[in-house]
Formats: C-alpha cells, structure tokens, sequence
C-alpha cells in the first residue's frame, strides 16, 4: 500500500486522500493513516511545487557546485555535508562517486549572491580542498516533468 | 450512367459510432469520454526506434508476412504472457493493426451463407466484415447478469448447421468484460464438440486489472481451430502506427497472407522496427499504463455507482459500460442531451449492438482530472434530469 500511494503523489502531490483511496482500491482512513506514517518516519519529507521560474519576472540563479572535501575520521562525509547542506541557499547535496566528492546545488537571487556564497561560506571551510562552480543556463526537466506546456489532446473526440 | 455501386456495400448501415461522431465535432469545448484509444504518447523509446529505422533509411517493403525478428519477438512475447506456442514462420504474419486481421481472417475462411455468430455489444467491424466476406453475421446478446460473459447456454442456442465461426471479443469493447479461465472452458468444449472456428480478437488482453488475460488457443485442441488476433495499439499506445499481428494454424495464415499479400504488401516498415523495440523491452510500459487505467477505472467506476448509475465490475479494456435506464432515456437520448446540455461527449451503447440500448460506454483513457471535470457535468445532468 505505501508504495503504491508514493508512486501516485510523486507526481501529483495535490491528490486527495480521498480520490487514492478509490484509486488504489482501499479506505480514506487507512491511506491518510499511511500518509501520517511515512510523514512521521520522515518517508514523505515535504510537498513543494514544481515551480518554473523562468515563466515568471523573478531573477534566480542556479549553480551545481562539485567539491572535494577531506572526509573526517569516525564521520565520514556526514558531517561535512551537513555543514554545508544547513545553508538556506543550499538546495541538494549529493555525495558522489567519481572525480569529486559532494554536488551542492545552490539558489541564489543574482550571480553575485551564488559567487559571494562560494568564496566566503563555502570555499574557506577547513574540510573543502576544491570548488568548481557551474551555472545552470535553462531548465528543461525537472523531477521527471517536463517543464513546458501541456500539450493539447489530439485525438479525435469519438473512435471506435 | 450505370449505378457504379455494390449493392453489398450500399445496403451496410454505417457504424452507429460515426453518427454520433458527427454531432461531436460540431460541438466546441466539449469534454470528452468517448475515445477507443490510450492517452499516452507511445513510450519514446519506442519512437526512437521508429525514427532510428527511418535515419537508416529503412523505407523499404518487408516481406508480406513480416520482418522475421518482429514475428521471433511476437512467437516469444505470446509464449512468455499467455503459454501460447506458435512457430514465426508459418503460423505468424504482421498486418496493418487488429483490424485488417479480422477483416482477412474472415475472408480467409467464410463460404458463402457460413453464419458467423458475433456477441454484441462489440466493436463495430466483425458484423460489416462478415457480410464483406459473403458470411451471415448471426448475433448472440450478451447480458447484464451475466457480466456481458458470453455462456455456454447462449453458445449452444446460436449453434445452427450452418454456424462456421465463433468471434470472441474478450477483454470486451464497449462492455469491459473478459472470459475466465473457467468461462473460456466451458466454451472451449463447445467449440470442439460442434467444430466450430475461432477468431479471438486479443487486442485488449494487456489491459485486465486483477486477473491475467487467458487466451482460449491455451486450451487443449483449440490452437488447430483459433486464429489469435493482436497487436500494438491498445498495449503499447500505438494506435496511430497501425500494427497487428494473427497468429493461427498454418493453412489458415497461409490464405490469409494471400490476401495480405494482394491488398496490403507488408505493415509499414517504420512500425515494425518500432514494434520490436516494443515488444523487446516495453514490457514496463505496459505495467505502468495498466497501473494508471487501473486508478481511473476504480475512480470512474465509483463515481458512477455514487450517482446512483448502474455499473457492473469491467475487469478488462479501458471502457465502463454503466446502465442509464433508471433516468428513462434511450442511449441515444441520454448521450445527445449530454452532449447538448452539459458538453461531455460519451458513446450510446447501441452503437455496438441493439443490446447495448440502456448503456453508455464511457473510457478512462484520460487523466484524472478530466475525468473529474466530466464526472461533475454527468452528475448535474444526471441530477437534473432524475428529479423530473
């Protein structure tokens, strides 16, 4: 039941529980019940909006930031990404396998706002060896949809 | 002048469906629940291959049976989903969507005056097809307290020297019935004892929510006597490609791809390719499409009973098949008012029968939220229309 009502609201948040319960075959109460639970174990972590910001007069930017950091002894990378991930402007932070060791996505009002946050709070951290900073120029998808208009239904109205 | 025309065609009433078709597109904002295919774009990975084909330049005929690593794929996808076992060579061959197979089988196996017996409410074409083929298109309804099944019972009373063929429908369209295993067993024997013939149109068979399609070529002595039509459209939302297959006893595909052979050529090119992209790695797809029908069909099925409709349990297809007799229309009625009064086009059950007067066919191949936007205007209608 718990995957199945995940799979449904990771596209569509908005849904009643009301409406997964018929879709899914089972009661309002056990899937608000379900909904409580994966809240409470931390499963479900938040219901943002799918947002383009591009359509709307509001200038943000957006970086993806590779960094190499020292691991600490006893912690690993934990830590360290969790000093860097407390920052309002941090959006996600991944660690990576590869040539470099955690992705910091970062959001910031202006270029200036994202570069300031790079070489004064991020660079000079003890455990941070190196930063590459890569600004994003457009968005095309995002957490699987596409960031365009809904195309129309082409279909004819009636067919056999 | 002569009269240029075929007294035969002439005389075929057109399909019930195209009516009302008609009236629809007249219509400018109409929601709609009418349509017999899926909403989903064909998975892209599957138009890539369509396109790749096409890069490479391959735009040319395939033989008339098939490319031979489509008819590989189709042998192992019908083995691997329904225990079927068909040899590619001689018992495959690809054709233009389910359609032309029905068409071609018919007119592979009918003699003049052979009676084919056809269980209404159905899709449109196995009755005009028939009489095409110079058969006699014998109708057995099917009925609301048996779930739209067709029974033993039925069969047997339809039965006449001259019966040839049986069509089975299953996954049905407009109804949403489908045939058990134990429902196929009882008719598997009667088609063996009377030695009849067997067209079972599959089309549908991916989509069945709760239990797996079963096929009645599985049954023991019945593969000899069954031509097993399938195809792309409806699994793999494919309609727009027009790709189906048959598969049967070899003497009779060997005429079939006769005909095939003189009226069509070969299924286009560009859709075979993408047809073995489909079926070689689409199996995930078809799980994902069928888990969305699966929501909107619980959904509409509740919404439906919840004004008071009529509705019995589809297991099968996209379509929900409630009864509208408790509001004392006609299906044509009830559809044309909805239509006028509250803009949602759905299709009057008659359109696939006389016994579908008293339903509506109404598909969920839409997303939730038109669905809930044609729900609320059906509710007001139906509201309005009860309290008179």
């Amino acid at each position: 039941m718990r995957d199945k009502i995940l799979e449904t609201i990771d596209k569509n948040s908005k849904i009643s529980a009301a409406d997964l319960a018929v879709m899914l075959g089972t009661t309002e109460e056990e899937v608000t019940t379900a909904i409580k639970e994966m809240e409470d174990e931390a499963i479900i972590c938040g219901y943002p909006t799918l947002i383009n910001w591009d359509k709307v007069r509001c200038e943000r930017v957006t970086a993806l930031i590779e960094v190499k950091v020292t691991p600490q002894r006893g912690l690993g990378f934990d830590k360290i990404a969790e000093r860097i991930y407390k920052f309002d402007e941090v959006q996600s932070v991944y660690l990576m396998s590869g040539g470099f060791d955690l992705t910091v996505i970062i959001t910031g009002r202006t270029m200036r706002e994202v570069a300031t946050f790079v070489s004064e709070k991020l660079a000079p951290m003890d455990a941070v060896l190196s930063t590459a900073t890569h600004f994003v120029l457009k968005k095309y998808k995002e957490h699987g949809l596409p960031l365009v208009q809904k195309s129309q239904d082409e279909r004819m109205l009636i067919s056999p | 002048m002569r009269n240029p025309l075929s007294k035969t065609i002439v005389e075929i009433p057109p399909s019930g469906i195209r009516k009302f078709f008609d009236i629809v597109s007249e219509m400018k904002d109409a929601v709609s629940l009418g349509v017999g295919e899926p909403d989903f774009d064909t998975p892209w990975h599957i138009r890539e291959e369509g396109i790749y084909s096409l890069e490479k330049g391959r735009t040319f005929y395939t033989s008339n049976a098939g490319l031979k690593e489509l008819k590989i794929e189709i042998c192992n996808y019908l083995k691997r989903r329904f225990l079927l076992d068909y040899h590619y060579e001689s018992e495959t061959m690809v054709t233009v969507g389910g359609s032309e197979a029905i068409d071609i089988a018919l007119r592979a196996m009918l003699e003049p005056g052979d009676e084919v017996l056809i269980p209404q409410p159905c899709y449109v074409s196995y009755h005009p097809c028939t009489i095409l083929a110079g058969g006699v298109p014998v109708v057995i309804e099917l009925k609301e307290e048996n779930e739209f099944k067709l029974t033993k019972e039925q069969l047997l009373s339809a039965i006449t020297e001259k019966t040839k063929i049986l069509i089975l429908p299953f996954p049905n369209n407009p109804t949403g019935a489908i045939m058990t295993y134990e429902d196929l067993k009882e008719i598997a024997e009667v088609v063996v004892e009377k030695d009849l013939f067997v067209i079972s149109d599959e089309i549908y068979s991916e989509l069945t929510y709760g239990q797996k399609h079963v096929s009645i070529a599985s049954f023991p002595g019945l593969k000899e006597r069954t031509i097993v039509i399938n195809g792309f459209s409806k699994s793999y939302a494919m309609t727009g490609w027009r790709l189906g297959y048959a598969v049967g006893p070899a003497a009779i595909i060997k005429q079939m791809l006769k005909i095939h052979q003189f009226a069509i050529m070969c299924a286009p090119t560009t859709s075979q390719y993408a047809g073995v992209e489909a079926l070689k790695h689409g199996d995930q797809d078809v799980e994902r499409m069928r888990d969305a029908y699966d929501k909107r069909r619980r959904y509409l099925v509740e919404a439906l009973r919840s004004m008071g409709l009529e509705c019995f349990e589809p297991y099968g297809a996209f379509y929900v098949f409630p009864s509208i007799k408790s509001l004392g229309m006609t299906s044509d009625e009830f559809a044309t008012k909805l239509l006028m009064e509250e803009k949602v086009a759905v299709v009057p059950g008659t359109a696939f029968g006389e016994c579908g007067e008293g339903f509506l066919r109404i598909s969920y191949a839409y997303s939730i939220d038109n669905l809930k936007i044609a729900l609320e205007r059906i509710q007001n209608f139906v509201e309005k229309h009860r309290s008179r």
